[in-house]
């Protein structure tokens, strides 16, 4: 067909608003343009997204940088206590409190599958914008990128956060020595359980609540009152407590050592943790962290962890013991020292 | 947490736990046929107190541990095949046949769905008509019923995309054939509550009469094991081979009458090649000919595998019937472990090998 045939034919060609993510929006073109300033950047204000430029200038930090990433495919999207867009945000600000910085900026790129409704990423964004101004950071840079139908499971997030260390000290689990007591910051393995509970359709009264919630404040607060006292500290995510005790066993070079009966859980936790046959030192946490600290500061620890109301209950679990024979240690039952495991992969429900 | 913290309170154990030693005159040796007592007993610290009064031997009750690696290949071959989902029980897509697990096949390309209910893949298969919906049917007889529930569903619903590949396992044949072992060492039985609380404790009776053991029923809890244990050294003590029943908030003498009649409505006995043992005669469950169109063997009999593989190093079966504690075996902890299991008790969390991996007492040099 001749071009010449088709006059009133012109380039682009009318767009046609749309209620679901098609390739178009992430084909670099007017759609996307649109989508972009529109539908993400309209939502995090001025200082924010710098749409028109190719990189963020950060201006100058005070301090030392620190940076992390993280990448966010959590099933389903909204689950009891939050979301995917407030989980990017709190888990990529949490890693870098628990290093001692101060979250500052974050990075977003986002990959869509196609079919996804604009109405379910309006909240995401939304959670993502509210997050953000809830943690005082900046979302500086982005990218968006829309796969076929079928290529991811409705949207993966990606964070990267910059931050500025505002101590001397960093955060190692080489301080950890025997003696230093051990501390989680609230009831265990409420993200794990309540996004299980979610995506199963378990039906639970109550349904168990994620836990995800910023940390940065009671870090920096942590950080201030006990300096060099507070050896080492860690969200306690993915592979639950379990996993950050195996990794502290294996940088410091002592064992950690746990007492079952101390370790705190809320009713329906254990509820669920009983029926499916699940440990809850596995069960992934995202707002609930590990505290390593000398003992005589315990007190003061703890006082600073009940001051802000949002991060629970603390509990002492355990202490740093010179290792002998297995770096993680469970007191269980009748008071034997068990050897803890090493998460293998998820806990799968047993079937008797 | 009512009804529970009072079966895990310690100063009462400790007090049971004297009355064992006490009643004790010679160390018994008792099996606990379930995996969930295995775990139990040795996560709570119960077998290393009684060492001298009583010598727990841990059976063969963990059904996926003894589910054979040519169903597993079975079902693996299936998820593989086009247009086929397979639904599984969370603890069984981990255990490995010949060919590798179920969670293997997955990253393969084979489509697994994960199942709390064997009605959940009902209404897979509801939801999916484009699909042949599997349901990998493991378990003892606590499960067997929830699965005849969903094939009479499935008759009901006229579903002609689902089958069951059919691996449920019965109890007692097992413990037949323990007995039936030349250098069998068990004296009496801690007999699987849950497993108990579906066929009752009326079955055991013959069972009792024919090898003069005690049976005794019991629950998961450290208190409900130290009951059961302490009421068959009684027993033991007074030369009493009788039933006892020791959960009884969980178990009747009848069991559950309309489960029973539900697994007899859709299966018959069956012998059945268990993992680590080979055939026990009566040993499980196959479909009766009305609902054998529900069978997945029958339908995908084209990639049904043709051999069973041989396990060669593993002595699961010595374990399994207590001839040799876990730690025994040669390949416990360094070529077996639970990340790569070998045999059938360390494949799943249930399985002595694997309880024993886990939770062993370690000593270590305190502060």
């Amino acid at each position: 067909m001749n071009q010449s045939t088709v006059p009133n034919m012109i380039c682009p060609m009318p767009v046609a608003p749309t209620d679901t993510i098609t390739l178009s929006h992430g084909e670099g073109g007017r759609v996307m343009r649109r989508l972009i300033r529109d539908r993400i950047g309209a939502k995090f204000g001025d200082g924010n997204v710098q749409l028109h430029s190719d990189a963020a200038c950060l201006g100058n930090l005070v301090g030392e940088v620190a940076m992390t990433t993280d990448s966010y495919v959590v099933s389903p999207l909204f689950f009891p206590g939050g979301d995917i867009g407030s989980l990017a945000v709190h888990g990529t600000v949490n890693d870098l409190a628990m290093a001692g910085a101060r979250p500052l900026f974050l990075t977003l790129a986002l990959i869509l599958e196609e079919g996804l409704s604009v109405e379910t990423l309006d909240s995401i964004i939304d959670s993502i914008a509210s997050a953000a101004r809830q943690c005082d950071v900046k979302i500086v840079a982005g990218d968006t990128k829309v796969v076929p139908k079928g290529a991811a499971d409705q949207i993966f997030i990606n964070t990267t956060g910059i931050g500025v260390h505002q101590h001397t000290r960093r955060m190692s689990a080489c301080q950890i020595q025997p003696n230093d007591c051990l501390i989680v910051s609230g009831p265990l393995a409420r993200h794990g359980l309540a996004v299980l509970a979610a995506r199963e359709s378990i039906a639970l009264s109550p349904p168990p609540r994620s836990d995800s919630a910023p940390l940065h404040r009671v870090a920096t607060e942590l950080l201030q009152t006990l300096g060099d006292d507070l050896r080492t500290m860690r969200d306690a995510t993915r592979g639950g407590v379990a996993a950050v005790l195996h990794e502290w066993a294996e940088e410091s070079e002592h064992a950690m050592w746990v007492d079952e009966s101390t370790l705190p859980l809320l009713p329906e936790s254990r509820g669920v943790c009983e029926l499916l046959g699940l440990d809850p030192l596995f069960v992934a946490n995202e707002g609930t962290f590990v505290v390593a600290v000398a003992p005589d500061r315990v007190d003061d620890a703890l006082t600073v962890l009940r001051s802000h109301a949002a991060v629970g209950e603390p509990s002492v679990i355990g202490q740093a013991r010179r290792r002998k024979l297995s770096p993680v240690l469970v007191a269980r039952g009748l008071g034997a020292d068990q050897p803890l495991d090493e998460p293998i992969a998820a806990m799968l429900p047993r079937i008797c | 947490m009512k009804y529970l913290d009072e079966f895990r309170d310690i100063q009462a154990a400790r007090s049971l736990i004297q009355r064992i030693r006490q009643a004790a005159t010679r160390p018994w040796v008792l099996m606990d046929v379930c995996g969930g007592q295995t775990h139990s007993l040795v996560r709570s610290g119960i077998e290393q107190e009684l060492i001298g009064s009583v010598e727990l031997i841990h059976g063969p009750g963990c059904p996926v541990c003894v589910t054979s690696t040519q169903l597993i290949d079975f079902a693996v071959a299936l998820s593989l095949r086009p247009q086929t989902i397979v639904a599984s029980f969370g603890d069984m897509i981990r255990v490995p046949g010949a060919g590798g697990s179920l969670m293997q096949a997955r990253s393969r390309g084979g489509d697994l769905q994960m199942v709390y209910s064997p009605v959940d893949a009902i209404e897979f298969a509801k939801t999916h008509p484009d699909h042949e919906v599997v349901f990998f049917a493991v378990g003892f007889e606590t499960t067997a019923p929830a699965t005849a529930l969903a094939v009479i569903q499935a008759v009901e619903l006229n579903l002609s995309n689902f089958t069951i590949v059919p691996a449920h396992v019965r109890v007692l044949p097992a413990m037949e054939a323990i007995m039936a072992m030349p250098d069998n060492r068990v004296e009496g039985f801690l007999a699987a509550g849950h497993v108990c609380s579906i066929t009752g404790f009326d079955v055991y009776e013959p069972f009792v009469s024919k090898h003069q053991v005690p049976v005794v029923v019991t629950g998961f809890e450290p208190m409900d094991l130290l009951e059961g244990i302490l009421r068959s050294l009684t027993l033991l003590e007074t030369s009493q081979a009788v039933v006892e029943n020791c959960y009884g908030r969980g178990v009747q003498r009848n069991g559950n009458v309309s489960a029973q009649s539900l697994i007899d409505r859709v299966y018959e006995i069956d012998d059945r090649d268990w993992r680590g043992f080979g055939t026990i005669s009566g040993g499980g469950y196959r479909l009766r000919s009305p609902f054998v169109r529900f069978d997945a063997c029958e339908k995908f009999a084209d990639v049904f595998p043709r051999e069973q593989a041989t396990e060669t190093t593993c002595r699961g079966a010595d374990v399994m019937s207590g001839r040799i504690k876990p730690k025994q075996c040669p390949a416990f902890g360094t070529t077996c472990t639970p990340e790569s299991p070998l045999g059938a008790p360390m494949v799943s969390s249930e399985g002595a090998c694997a309880a024993y991996h886990r939770f062993d007492p370690v000593s270590i040099e305190t502060p």
